[in-house]
């Protein structure tokens, strides 16, 4: 059946089965790559998005439960990031991702998407959290390369950056 | 800045497309130079294998070692910018082609950089030696007034230069690897040694990186394999009727191999979890929980034999005046890679095309032809990056299941695990168990130590992992275990006159196995290690001071003072047993490559029997340095990867299948436990530089053993350290709780 959502500030019609996963109509379908299959348990959050700027795991949520939530995948970020701030104009880069390329923080990268919607949500919130509010609040967002440290001080140096940009 | 690749463009491109890491931006996807499907030369003897002197003045790096989430793909180009003399913006790298890069063999082992980069690095020294011959002939002065510099080669005195291009563009070198070909001094480095960013950020920070998982050719369907619930079954029926209300499906049965394909991947991963198969028989040897007495009793015997020996072990022993013994004990353990293992295989006309993940694209490309029955060299794999994998992982059982299924079907097929797929069948990390005997002479220093390993037996020249798929199918492919050389590390590398390894093999495993990071090293320092803080404390010394007293070498010495500095080390003689503790390890890494000392703080919950690493610091001598950045960002994975592989980590199974199938059964480090890392790299321009990679995870459960001990008084002598161990031992040594 023919189901259309919000996604990245567009409304997208796509022919899928009601249980179809939003993972695989974003990475499928609308051919979007920042969201990643992890475990499709919601378990890792490779495969978070943003609904109304909550993140939620893309692996679980059917396609059918979206409903007129605005979804935001890692390239709708930018964009999301300057509505939210209310910037003339989006950014190339969230400065999450900006903070992640300046601290080198990746090893093989494919938590990364998980990693900076749950940092970006976070950043929504506040731009000078604590490391105990970041371990909390990013806990649920695996890395088995062992990144976390990097994670951790790439948030730090975002909210950094956006508190001096106000 | 440019985020270049289209997927659109990406999709409808040829499907023999390359891609290409340009150092000055996002990767591209390009054509490699000259004629695209022209197959390269890849013996990894000839210097033109490994580059193209392109007619735009850039280069064209190809290697077979990949990037592994490693960062090599930036380390190597330093090395060739420096040893060529060009700017590294002028390169651009492909890696792991079977029909374009070198064989220059696996990417494991620590071994990117110290085989890989140094062969590469001889190439590049090569090929520099003859552009200045060239440019000798080109310039009419002496060789020995030239040099080369941001792709020319140019007269000392600038009074003359020439362009590589010049001299060579389209032409080939034609040369072997000359081992005498004089290699730059430390001293002329632009980029070795320095932190250069690496040139895939920029698109896995954006989305736009082409992964595995997302790459996609015409015509592609979606597949998944149904294994048997229990390893060996046989399949005696498929009721294809239970998944009539997916559409599309088709079910491909060869004997006991059960896939689907279908067009939309819900549907093919709807049919795999919906379609019923009766199965029969098969199960698993052994349990986890018995895995130590099937290693060490109950599992076929094979050959017991000396591995190392130093002195008299069997003479001197009577004379030591203090003794310990003990017994340690390894579970088996996942790469569990964060994402599954996927790839996409096209198998039509006698011909095969492989994207895949694979570290070892040149063996696997060889396994295949005989897996698949082709011709040699009918089988082609091209890398691309998957999510981590820290050893063999279930990368080329995806490739093997995705070439099974599209030579069914006769079209190109994307095979992508489930969760449960990846931490049930990728080949694991093997048991081990061992025992260690040491004694102190009336010096109080160590005089004797004898190591007892039960381990499964590695297949002599086994060529690679045998593979999930073809066993079932009956397809033919050779069997054997494969563990890495897990027999190393438990004799230390300290002074120690009279010294023995014993293994003690067992002819198979209870589930099938592959080198996981740092193969057997955790398992055989913990005890080591820990063995040395029980001979430092049998004789009344301070455990770092006692290290110290037991080596000789330099680089030994400093990687351990170095570690005492980072982590203000006070000596003690005894455990504080007051709950918080720091212990301290060392290695040097094979007793030939990486230096490795780290000290760790711990807190152990006395009540619940909760361990916490706080705090570790770590010095790590791998020679010269080519990437700091990168060093230390491997450094960091494997003290993380360390900590979760000690304190959480075991694949657990019964006699039927393995248990632990999700991140809930199979925990890994999260957020709230990560500790504080300092790191201390103790770079030697003039040693060669040796592996980064795995080196500094192998002390991890030892320092963490040896600081619970301190925090506790108790020795845990069985990883996973898990809260109901902790009590278990402080209940068995009459330590009390709370």
């Amino acid at each position: 059946m023919t189901i259309t959502i919000k996604v990245n500030g567009a409304a997208r019609s796509v022919d899928a089965d009601p249980d179809t996963p939003l993972l695989y109509v974003l990475t499928n379908d609308l051919e979007l790559k920042g969201p990643r299959f992890g475990c499709g348990l919601a378990q890792c959050g490779s495969c978070s998005v943003l609904a109304d700027g909550v993140e939620i795991r893309s692996c679980q949520t059917p396609i059918s439960d979206v409903g007129q939530r605005a979804i935001t995948t890692l390239e709708g970020l930018p964009a999301l990031y300057a509505q939210q701030r209310k910037l003339p104009k989006a950014p190339d880069l969230h400065p999450l991702q900006q903070a992640f390329i300046d601290e080198q923080a990746l090893h093989c990268g494919y938590c990364y998407n998980g990693q900076t919607i749950k940092g970006a949500e976070l950043l929504s919130r506040t731009t000078s959290p604590t490391e105990a509010q970041i371990r909390d609040h990013m806990n649920g967002h695996l890395c088995r390369c062992g990144t976390y440290p990097r994670i951790m001080k790439s948030i730090q140096a975002a909210a950094a950056k956006m508190s001096k940009e106000g | 800045m440019n985020l270049s690749l289209n997927r659109r463009s990406f999709l409808t491109a040829s499907s023999a497309l390359v891609v290409a890491y340009a150092m000055n931006g996002p990767a591209k996807a390009q054509n490699p130079p000259g004629p695209p499907h022209k197959r390269r030369g890849v013996d990894a003897k000839q210097v033109d294998s490994y580059f193209v002197i392109n007619a735009d003045g850039t280069v064209t790096l190809y290697s077979g070692k990949v990037d592994l989430g490693t960062g090599h793909r930036i380390a190597l180009p330093q090395i060739v910018a420096d040893e060529l003399g060009i700017e590294i913006e002028r390169i651009a790298m492909i890696e792991g082609d079977t029909h374009l890069t070198p064989d220059q063999g696996s990417t494991s082992g620590s071994n990117g950089m110290m085989r890989g980069g140094v062969q590469t690095r001889q190439a590049a020294a090569t090929a520099r030696a003859a552009l200045i011959k060239l440019g000798a002939a080109r310039l009419g002065l002496p060789e020995a007034d030239l040099d080369t510099a941001q792709g020319e080669v140019r007269a000392k005195n600038g009074s003359a230069s020439v362009t590589f291009a010049a001299l060579l563009a389209g032409g080939q070198f034609n040369l072997e690897l000359d081992s005498k070909a004089p290699r730059r001094k430390p001293s002329e480095y632009r980029y070795v040694g320095k932190p250069v960013r690496r040139p895939d950020m920029p698109g896995k920070a954006t989305g736009a990186h082409v992964w595995m998982h997302d790459f996609a050719v015409e015509g592609m369907l979606h597949g998944r394999s149904i294994y048997p619930p229990r390893p060996g079954a046989r399949l005696v029926s498929v009721d294809e009727a239970s998944i009539a209300d997916i559409p599309g499906v088709k079910v491909v049965r060869i004997k006991d191999y059960l896939g689907v394909v279908a067009e939309r991947e819900w549907h093919a991963e709807k049919a795999a979890r919906q379609l019923k198969a009766q199965w029969d028989g098969g199960g698993l040897v052994t349990t986890s929980a018995q895995a130590q007495a099937y290693l060490r009793e109950t599992g076929p015997r094979d050959t017991d034999e000396v591995a190392e020996k130093t002195g008299d072990f069997d003479a001197a022993w009577p004379q030591a005046v203090t003794k310990i013994k003990a017994d340690y004990h390894w579970p088996m353990q996942s790469h569990a890679s964060l994402g599954p293992s996927c790839a996409i295989a096209d198998v039509r006309d006698g011909e095969a095309t492989i994207w895949t993940a694979s570290q070892g694209t040149h063996k696997f490309a060889e396994a295949f032809d005989g897996i698949l029955q082709l011709p040699k060299g009918k089988v082609r794999q091209i890398y691309l990056d998957g999510a981590g994998c820290y050893g063999m992982n279930g990368h080329d059982d995806a490739a093997i299941d995705a070439a099974i299924l599209s030579r069914a079907v006769g079209k190109p097929v994307r095979v992508q695990w489930s969760r449960a797929d990846e931490l049930a069948w990728d080949p694991k990390g093997p048991p081990q168990t061992l025992t260690i005997e040491a004694g102190l002479d009336g010096n109080q220093r160590v005089s004797t130590w004898r190591a007892h390993m039960w381990i499964p037996r590695p297949t002599p020249k086994l060529p690679n992992v045998p593979l999930v798929s073809p066993q079932l199918a009956g397809l033919p492919q050779m069997q054997g275990v494969a563990t890495g050389s897990i027999n190393i590390g438990a004799v230390p590398t300290y002074d120690i006159p009279h010294m023995e390894a014993v293994v003690h093999y067992v002819k198979d495993t209870p589930v099938r196995t592959s080198p996981l990071r740092a193969p057997g090293k955790l398992a055989n320092l913990m005890a080591a290690e820990s063995m040395m803080d029980a001979l430092a404390l049998g004789a009344g010394k301070d455990p770092l001071a006692f290290r110290l007293d037991h080596l000789k070498d330099p680089r030994s010495l400093d990687v351990l003072k170095k570690t005492a500095e980072l982590h203000d080390w006070r000596p003690r003689v005894e455990p504080r047993r007051d709950g918080k503790g720091r212990g301290v390890a060392f290695t040097h890494y094979k007793g030939n490559e990486t230096y490795v000392a780290m000290a760790v703080d711990v807190e152990v919950d006395r009540g619940t029997g909760a361990i916490r690493v706080t705090r570790v610091s770590c010095a790590h001598d791998c020679g010269q340095v080519i990437s700091p950045d990168g060093v230390r960002a491997q450094i960091e994975g494997c003290l993380i990867q360390g900590v979760s592989r000690t304190l959480f980590e075991e694949t657990r199974f019964d006699r039927e299948r393995v248990t632990s199938v999700d991140w809930s059964s199979y925990r890994v480090i999260a957020f709230p436990e990560v500790p504080e890392l300092k790191i201390a790299l103790i770079d030697r321009p003039d040693k060669p530089p040796v592996g980064a990679g795995e080196a500094a995870i192998a002390p991890v459960a030892a320092a963490i053993s040896n600081a619970v001990f301190d925090a506790t008084g108790v020795r845990l002598q069985s990883a996973p350290f898990t809260p109901q161990r902790v009590r278990a031992a402080m209940a068995q040594s009459g330590t009390t709780a709370g």
